[in-house]
């Protein structure tokens, strides 16, 4: 009888500890909301979500990287990139500050500069993706050079092409796309959260039900084993890598379109923002294991976070106490469960 | 003061995880001056109760007693601090520093505050002069630079330093060739003559019965018994360790080898580890390569499945000369490799048996538009597990909380899976326990009766000696000689096998 009665209580401290930082959060929740009970409303919440959505499709990119056992510090400076060269081509035709004349650059169907910026993002992560497979340089390290190499570009484009204006006074129709929304019933949402649900949709599909996604795990899992079962590592991580810059070129595009505009200040700590995202949601560092519901929770926890927060006027500067010790904690808690499960 | 008959008494050890009980009051004792082999098949609870001692788990209930002291070591720190020390399995050691920083790590002599390099030169030299003199280790290599043998001896030398009275080697031999065994087992008999208890956990019953004195034999958590080794043969050890009547270590065999499948001609890698190797295998042949450690057996496996780059020669089967240049193409071609360590190249540790199983055949199981089916992986995977009787909770189970010989036949059910024509099998049965060790052979045998062609490489010879219809040595990365169990079994003396093993050396 008193076995039993240890043992319910076992399950009770496991169940607290496996959803600690739900709990926590939970109920740093409930003191926002006790000090502004106005916070509870559905218009924060739909607000929230489209913040997120850029964030959601680029850490999806990132978190593939981890899942190789890798990282990628590079992810903001690529998305800054991304978003000011298709910022500079979706400016209004007839707005007076125009990077390029009409002339030079006519009003390009959207589709254009966002293939032009994934061609171009997929091209320098997949170069980053076969530094790392082929020539074996340690994920950080190169992820750091390219890091330095897409702000060079960016700064120069930024500063050469565009004469260090910021760009604003975009095109009708891209401002629309990413700052539309659907009426349904009382909840006005957003397009951004469609993008980022298909996105999430899609990233489902080719982690769990592609020999990609599989692929990938089993690299992060094993990459030796991976190697005798005859999965081809060097190819799968490339493309793990570009469909990582793929999904930061999109981001970065309706990241300027949502904000209005862009310059090259633009990404400086998004990519610390997605791993940290990812890392709180069960992603691990060790590589092999993470799932893309977690990713989504992961943002969307620092989202409701850092919203709510300004919202009962904490100051900005606190925040990042707030973030860092989130981070710390969830780690803490996932090794500790990983430790326990290994007894 | 009255002499201690025991070094180490452990009494009535209890030990239980929720709700499970590991050990049922184990009584242990090991008398100075003697080897004590500690015995049972895989989660008998043997090392639970070297973790009890160790302190690395905290024991539910009974009293251990060292040197007629009454203790409760709460850390292998404190454990170590009294004396008593493990030389791991794998060995835990920092492999990027040198030799005498390995030793004293966490104890460095310091003159003025500053570490005295000299004396710890010194100190080392000493500590494993006092081992013997097959012992050549200069102090300042650095780890990696040595062989798994010597990096069990800078262990041992660890031991020592500490002055403990207790050394538990764990599988000492695992990865030692017989030279290396010989000088192990000097080094044995010298710390038996300083008085010292050794407590050496193994599952190769040979070597057991060439070192110990004391045998205790565990099985499910419990003390089966504890006899002079004088007192006991290999056959009742086994029985004792699986609790039944084990009649043969080997499943018996009851078909002929065909017509020949594969043909090796002329193999050399990319990295000279292989001179000219040459061979045939024959359908439904169990061919073993028998060698010392560095011999080129894994290199040989690993250049015939595409993981090691082949610098000349031909791999024909079935009359079609193959390339295998990558992993991939092997498995295309029909070839399947089970390598030797498990934990570095065979297991993906947090995934599940599913993944696990299914990981080499990925692509089996797209339909026409790449999408996985799911279904069907987890279909195949159960019929695998009840195939070759995996001993798992269910698929879904991450695969490094199964037992080494469950693992082991997860990948081998994964490599099956495949249908292969060829199976490559490095060391199968490393680590694993008898019972597992006769399934093992029997999925082994299985195969071979299906006209498949099986090579074994193995570092045990009885092992060989037992289940293969020819044998080939290789010795410095050469074929040394040949042995034809079926024609000239007489031949193929373990002394013969052992001569050409060192032919190259």
């Amino acid at each position: 009888m008193a076995k039993e009665n240890i043992k319910s209580r076992d399950k009770i401290i496991d169940l607290l500890y496996d959803n600690a930082l739900y709990v926590i959060i939970g109920v740093m929740l409930l003191v926002i909301i006790a000090m502004e009970p106005s916070f509870v409303r559905l218009s924060n919440f739909t607000t929230i979500l489209t913040q997120s959505a850029t964030k959601i499709i680029y850490a999806c990119g990132v978190a593939g990287i981890i899942v190789l056992g890798g990282t990628d510090l590079a992810l903001g400076r690529e998305v800054g990139l991304a978003a000011v060269v298709a910022a500079s081509l979706l400016q209004a035709v007839d707005y007076s500050q125009r990077v390029f004349t009409p002339q030079q650059v006519p009003a390009l169907p959207l589709i254009l500069p966002i293939l032009l910026v994934a061609l171009l993002l997929a091209l320098i992560s997949g170069i980053h993706g076969f530094i790392v497979a082929h020539w074996g340089v340690a994920p950080f390290i190169a992820s750091l050079g390219i890091q330095l190499i897409s702000y060079g570009a960016c700064l120069q484009y930024f500063n050469q092409v565009c004469n260090s204006n910021p760009l604003s006074g975009f095109d009708k129709f891209y401002s629309r796309f990413c700052q539309g929304t659907v009426k349904i019933g009382g909840l006005s949402l957003s397009y951004l959260m469609f993008y980022a649900l298909i996105v999430v949709a899609l990233m489902w599909i080719v982690w769990n039900r592609t020999t990609l996604g599989k692929n990938m795990f089993a690299i992060g899992g094993n990459k030796e084993a991976a190697k005798v079962c005859g999965v081809n590592v060097k190819r799968t991580m490339i493309l793990i890598y570009i469909i990582a810059g793929v999904l930061y070129a999109f981001g970065g595009v309706l990241e300027a379109g949502r904000t209005g505009s862009a310059n090259s200040t633009m990404g400086a700590d998004y990519a610390m923002d997605a791993i940290a995202a990812c890392v709180v949601g069960g992603v691990s560092m060790k590589g092999g294991t993470g799932t893309l519901p977690g990713v989504v929770i992961g943002v969307i926890i620092f989202q409701i976070i850092s919203y709510g927060l300004i919202y009962v006027g904490v100051s900005p500067d606190l925040q990042y106490v707030v973030k860092g010790l989130i981070i710390v904690v969830a780690v803490v808690l996932d090794n500790r469960k990983t430790m326990r499960k290994a007894d | 003061m009255e002499k201690q008959k025991y070094l180490l008494e452990m009494h009535g050890i209890t030990k239980e995880f929720s709700g499970v009980k590991a050990l049922k009051g184990v009584d242990f004792c090991v008398r100075p001056g003697t080897v004590h082999a500690l015995m049972g098949e895989n989660g008998a609870g043997k090392s639970t109760l070297m973790k009890c001692l160790f302190g690395i788990y905290r024991k539910d209930g009974g009293e251990i007693w060292l040197k007629g002291q009454k203790v409760d070591f709460k850390s292998p720190h404190e454990a170590l601090m009294n004396g008593i020390s493990m030389v791991h399995q794998e060995l835990e050691q920092v492999r990027d520093r040198n030799v005498m920083e390995n030793v004293w790590l966490g104890r460095f002599p310091l003159k003025g505050g500053l570490v005295d390099t000299r004396r710890m030169v010194e100190d080392t030299k000493r500590v494993l002069a006092s081992l013997g003199e097959d012992v050549s280790i200069d102090p300042r290599e650095r780890l990696s630079n040595l062989t798994v043998s010597k990096r069990q001896m800078v262990d041992i030398a660890k031991a020592v330093s500490y002055n403990c009275d207790i050394i538990t080697l764990d599988e000492p031999t695992s990865s030692l060739t017989e030279k290396e065994v010989d000088i192990l087992m000097k080094i044995i008999e010298g710390l038996k003559a300083q008085g010292k208890g050794i407590i050496y956990i193994s599952h190769k019953m040979e070597e057991i019965f060439r070192v110990a004195d004391d045998i205790t034999v565990m099985r499910d958590g419990e003390l089966v018994s504890t006899d002079r080794a004088s007192d006991m043969d290999m056959d009742l050890v086994i029985k004792r360790m699986v609790g039944r009547e084990l009649t043969d270590r080997f499943p018996s065999k009851d078909w002929e080898p065909g017509k020949p499948i594969l043909e090796v001609k002329h193999f050399e890698d990319a990295k000279h580890h292989l001179h000219d190797i040459s061979f045939q295998l024959r359908e439904g042949e169990v061919l073993g390569i028998a060698g010392l450690l560095g011999a080129g057996r894994t290199e040989l496996l690993e250049t015939i499945f595409g993981a090691r780059k082949r610098e000349r020669g031909e791999l024909i089967l079935r009359g079609k000369e193959l390339r295998n240049r990558s992993t991939e193409e092997a498995i295309h071609n029909g070839f399947a490799l089970c390598t030797e360590e498990r934990r570095f190249n065979g297991i993906f540790p947090d995934l599940s048996i599913t993944f696990n199983t299914v990981i080499a055949n990925i692509r089996g199981y797209t339909n026409r538009i790449g999408w996985l089916r799911i279904s069907k992986m987890e279909e195949n995977t159960k019929k695998m597990i009840d195939a070759i009787r995996t001993k798992t909770p269910d698929t879904k189970t991450k695969i490094r909380h199964l037992s080494g010989g469950n693992q082991q036949k997860v990948i081998i059910g994964r490599w099956l899976l495949n249908d292969p024509d060829i199976f490559l099998m490095d060391d199968p049965t490393r680590g694993i326990d008898v019972g597992a060790k006769y399934e093992i052979y029997q999925l082994i045998f299985n195969l071979a009766a299906k006209k498949k062609g099986i090579i074994v490489c193995s570092s045990e010879m009885p092992e060989l000696l037992g289940i293969c219809d020819r044998i080939l040595v290789m010795s410095g990365g050469h074929i040394s000689g040949e042995y034809d169990l079926r024609e000239a079994p007489e031949h193929a003396t373990q002394e013969n096998i052992m001569r050409d093993a060192t032919k190259f050396v």
